[in-house]
């Protein structure tokens, strides 16, 4: 049963090249801030489109997953929890515990918030 | 006693003595990210709206702008050696590698600098 550490550890590096894109889009949004209020302007038009909204729920799965299994891969280099048991019970502890950051920073930017980066 | 033959030798192959550094350099930036990555959406989270007036006035608020180019050098650092390590994995050939590589390098350098550059210009320039 090493399927779960397996699809943890895949997700973990697939979750960071998407971090990565986050990363330009992140810049990009700086960069169109520092253009001035007509260029923040017009970038918020495309930044706004409704399938913008996809690329930020992206963003938020993959910041909370690779946050939080980026944690569990500190405490193994601190040579704990190396037992296939325990990577096994941590690899649930860092699903459950994303998910429900997920959930807790969807529904601020999604429902609380109703606007788009 | 090199367990290496010679021809291993004259190639150069073998460790470059760099593979510590690359990894003490990853684990040193995640590190730093969780505190920097945690600021950095709570208080995006904590912004009123995201239009311009706001933003701008955030990015030159206190310790956010030190805290920005903090968090965009060591985000692209990490990220370059993150790709780096997928990039070594996945692309087999040699000539594809290194130069997929050098332009992934290329790429993050230039993201940290137009990101800082972005923010020291909203941070130092007056009001627009």
């Amino acid at each position: 049963m090493s399927r779960y550490t397996l699809a943890t550890s895949i997700f973990n590096r697939l979750t960071g090249v998407g971090l990565s894109l986050g990363l330009v889009l992140l810049v990009y949004w700086l960069c169109t801030v520092a253009g001035g209020p007509l260029a923040a302007a017009r970038a918020a038009r495309l930044l706004g489109l409704p399938a913008m909204k996809l690329v930020y729920a992206a963003c938020i799965v993959a910041f909370c997953y690779h946050l939080v299994a980026g944690i569990r891969h500190l405490l193994w280099d601190t040579g704990r929890l190396l037992e296939r048991a325990q990577s096994r019970r941590s690899a649930r502890v860092v699903v459950v515990v994303s998910v429900a950051l997920m959930l807790l920073i969807g529904y601020c930017v999604f429902v609380l918030g109703g606007r788009s980066p | 006693m090199s367990l290496r033959t010679p021809l291993r030798r004259v190639l150069g192959a073998g460790s470059a003595k760099e593979g510590v550094h690359h990894w003490l350099m990853q684990r040193l930036t995640s590190v730093a990210l969780v505190p920097l990555a945690i600021w950095f959406v709570v208080s995006l989270l904590a912004l009123p709206s995201l239009d311009y007036t706001t933003v701008a006035a955030w990015e030159r608020h206190g310790p956010t702008p030190l805290l920005l180019i903090l968090l965009l050098g060591v985000a692209t650092w990490h990220s370059q050696l993150g790709v780096r390590v997928v990039v070594e994995d996945y692309v087999p050939a040699a000539g594809a590698r290194t130069v997929t590589l050098t332009l992934l390098s290329f790429l993050h350098v230039l993201l940290a600098a137009a990101g800082v550059f972005a923010v020291l210009k909203v941070a130092l320039g007056g009001p627009p």
